[in-house]
């Protein structure tokens, strides 16, 4: 291995807050042997802390890799940083800590960097940048088995249902699944080029709509964060208010319509149309204010959109007036009947110990125990307020990530008729953002109905965009899904899967 | 003959009451009773497209299937009416010509060489296994309480004189209502309305049939449904006149799909492994009609 550089400093790394901008220069920059041991001290035997975004970008002829630990008890982002060669061969921090895994691969993929020692040493998405162009979806190395007794079944990129395209490969001891293998990238869009190549800000925030359909809020809102962030722009009380009104809404839509799709995949009619249709007034209500059921359009950098007047106050109160009542009795019914009982109970479990070392994050995470919550350890908008309490359970089973989703929303719903209760005067005179600063890094962290979003930014000598890197919840949680399944009936697989619910366009990117 | 009609009519309703008991349980208005027929009638003037893996097995089977329940179709009598054919022990053929049909739906989903309906295949295959002592044992157990060995004697026979009878026929009637629901695919055994292959049974071994060959799949399905139906009444009919059993017929018919599509509102469906248990555990109350049926004819206690 080769040292190119290296300040000689006590501090190998920068701690910096969620939604801080520092110079780049700020970071250590250490030799990669320095860098590996100190990631890897940073999450071994640290349950607190984890890997939020791993990445690297080209300086020149050399990859410049910047990891970032979270570390939830002191609410710091740990950043280092190391220059190393392409041809290098470096030792993989996945062959003993697996929640580097991904990350890892996509540096592999990206840039050719051999990782000595990596189990899995395969593509991710077939980025339209990636390093060897020779390589193509179609290509997959798949692990394969040649035997008898065993058989491999092959589902999608076609899915059944109307979700995104992404391929399963299982291998089967007759219906009991032994190995599941998830190929993604057939969503693949370039996102983190497109955001340097287009120059508008509102192109930019339209492709940060654009990540995940089903988490427009959470990625926009760290979009914005960081761009706020890199203006030095500071965020006004409504401003946050509307943010976090806007993400609590997201969350109960989009759980109330996986309790639904998960009563329907174990073909409970009742519980599938109720929670279903309870979806609608709540989706219903952000169109009534933002002009769209998904929330596009209503997050914007530096200025508040649509102000969240007393009126919309008004009318949320009664949207959950008549939303809550239904939904306890709906959960009452779901959560004491003994044929779904059976079939969430004890389905697709992910230990504690699993989910701590795959590095999980978000419902996923605490649902295996995990306190891992954004809103509580790197709070955002008014989440510093609101005395956050995650939710966990512990069992790690489809149960317990439906119960997770339960009193999630309970919870949200709790939030927000508290916040109605002080809705901040509308003040649209706000003040204009400013440049961008240059040479800087950014890093904004949002806790998405999924999990945590994290979007870095760094800026080069004139303040734009150099490197823009996005990591959705689902990169860390598709390979929990994957194990989670082992040893289960391949019938109950559908049903893990949508308790999981990961986004497949949010990580093909 | 008469059966043979009246089989025929149930068969235009019973899947669509089913459905439209489905709709409205969840609150929505749902398709007409006859959407079901209309979708046959619509596969009907469609051609069919062969996967180039398939051998002339996948495009005889559809027929085979469909004819296998027409044959069994034949030997059901109406009360005091006889089937088309009658003749000792139609039971048994009743249930192989049943059979046959499947083997056939089975090697076909085989045939196509797609992993998911080898794996419909496999467990259609044991259900069917674990559906048939059930069955055997349930007419063999009327068989020797009337001492005949054809549907319509047997249900001609068996009056219903005594309250033991009455158990024995209300017994009956469930076994042959929980196999009416193994055979034709519903809940809690399988979910008609998934989209999930690997979830699917029957469903999924008919993935690659489409356009005519499809259309008489799912017309022998809407058959199968009024045929055990129609199984079912025999059980009471018994010596009544045909003025009376002509509307029980439609009535029960039509009771009979109420109560599946209530039960397929209000539940979940099982996990794939406790369905053989299920399935195996409706032996044991055939068993149960044969003790009873032992303890009628005094030879048992």
């Amino acid at each position: 291995m080769t040292l190119f550089l290296y300040y000689p400093s006590d501090m190998k790394y920068t701690s910096i807050i969620n939604n801080q901008t520092i110079p780049i220069g700020q970071i250590p920059l250490v030799s990669y042997d320095e860098f590996y041991e100190l990631n890897a001290g940073f999450i071994t035997d640290s349950p607190e802390k984890h890997c939020v975004n791993y990445f690297g970008y080209p300086i020149g002829e050399r990859i410049k890799l910047i990891c970032c630990i979270a570390d939830d008890l002191t609410h710091e982002i740990n950043v280092s940083t190391c220059l190393v060669n392409p041809q290098d061969e470096l030792t993989s921090l996945t062959s003993t800590l697996f929640c580097f895994e991904k990350f890892e691969r996509e540096i592999h993929e990206n840039f050719g960097i051999m990782f000595s020692g990596h189990p899995w040493l395969k593509p991710v998405r077939y980025s339209h940048n990636r390093k060897d162009l020779s390589k193509t979806i179609a290509g997959y190395p798949f692990y394969s088995i040649d035997s008898d007794e065993l058989h491999e079944v092959g589902v999608g990129p076609i899915h059944a249902g109307v979700i995104e395209p992404g391929h399963f490969r299982f291998i089967c001891n007759g219906e009991q699944i032994l190995h599941l293998e998830i190929q993604l990238g057939y969503q693949h869009r370039g996102i983190e080029a497109l955001f340097l190549n287009k120059s508008k800000l509102a192109e930019r925030v339209a492709i940060s709509e654009s990540i995940a359909g089903d988490n427009v809020v959470g990625h926009t809102l760290a979009f914005s964060s960081v761009w706020e962030s890199l203006c030095g722009f500071q965020t006004s009380k409504e401003m946050n208010f509307s943010r976090t009104v806007a993400l609590e809404l997201e969350r109960i839509a989009v759980h109330t319509g996986d309790l639904s799709a998960a009563c329907g995949d174990v073909a409970y009619q009742l519980g599938n149309a109720v929670f279903g249709r309870l979806r609608t007034p709540i989706v219903n209500f952000l169109q009534e204010w933002g002009g769209n059921r998904l929330a596009k359009g209503l997050i914007r950098p530096g200025k508040n959109q649509f102000p969240f007047t007393g009126e919309l106050a008004t009318r949320l109160l009664q949207v959950l007036d008549a939303y809550e009542p239904e939904f306890n009795e709906m959960n009452g019914e779901l959560f004491r009947m003994p044929s779904a009982l059976s079939r969430f109970e004890r389905t697709g479990t992910v230990s504690e110990e699993t989910a701590r070392s795959v590095g999980t994050v978000g419902m996923i995470a605490r649902s295996s125990g995990l306190s891992r919550d954004i809103r509580l350890s790197h709070p955002h908008a008014l989440y510093g307020e609101i005395n956050h309490e995650p939710v966990i359970k512990h069992h790690g089973d489809v149960y317990s990530r439906l119960q997770v989703r339960k009193e999630e929303v309970r919870q949200s719903v709790r939030y927000l008729r508290d916040l109605m209760t002080r809705v901040p005067e509308c003040n649209t005179n706000t003040q204009p953002m400013g440049q961008t600063q240059p040479d800087s890094f950014t890093l904004s962290l949002v806790e998405g109905w999924r999990g945590e979003i994290c979007h870095c930014a760094i800026t080069g000598t004139r303040g734009e965009l150099v490197m823009y890197k996005v990591k959705d919840p689902s990169f860390h949680n598709w390979l929990a899904l994957a194990l989670a399944v082992r040893n289960n009936e391949i019938s109950d697989f559908p049903i893990c899967n949508k308790s999981f619910n990961l986004s497949y366009c949010g990580h093909d990117l | 003959m008469l059966s043979f009609i009246l089989i025929l009519l149930a068969a235009f309703f019973f899947t669509g009451v089913i459905n439209r008991t489905k709709s409205i349980l969840s609150g929505r208005k749902g398709p007409g009773i006859f959407q079901p027929v209309k979708d046959v009638l619509r596969l009907f003037k469609k051609g069919a497209v062969y996967s180039k893996t398939t051998s002339f097995i996948f495009q005889i089977a559809p027929t085979i299937y469909f004819s296998s329940v027409v044959m069994a179709m034949l030997v059901v009598p109406f009360g005091q009416s006889k089937g088309i054919i009658s003749f000792n022990g139609d039971f048994i053929f009743f249930a192989y010509a049943l059979a046959l049909g499947k083997f056939f739906s089975i090697i076909a989903a085989l045939d196509t060489g797609s992993s998911f309906e080898g794996m419909g295949a496999s467990r259609e295959a044991l259900y069917s296994m674990f559906a048939e002592p059930a069955f055997f044992i349930l007419l063999g157990s009327l068989a020797l309480l009337t001492g005949k060995t054809s549907f319509h004697e047997i249900f001609a026979d068996f009056h219903l004189g005594s309250s033991i009878s009455y158990a024995l026929a209300v017994l009956s009637a469930f076994v042959l209502g929980m196999i009416t629901m193994i055979e034709n695919s519903r809940m809690p055994i399988d979910d008609p309305k998934t989209h999930l292959e690997l979830t699917m049974v029957h469903e999924v071994m008919i993935l690659d049939n489409s356009g005519f060959d499809l259309g008489l799949i799912l017309s022998a399905g809407l058959l199968k449904f009024s045929i055990y139906g129609a199984l079912i009444v025999n059980l009471f009919i018994g010596i009544f006149p045909y003025q009376y059993t002509i509307p029980m017929f439609f009535a029960i018919q039509i009771l009979a799909a109420v109560i599946i599509g209530t039960i397929e509102s209000f539940m979940a469906r099982f996990r794939m492994s406790h369905n053989a248990q299920f399935i195996f555990a409706l032996t044991s109350v055939s068993l149960l009609i044969f003790f009873g049926v032992l303890m009628v004819l005094g030879k048992f206690i």
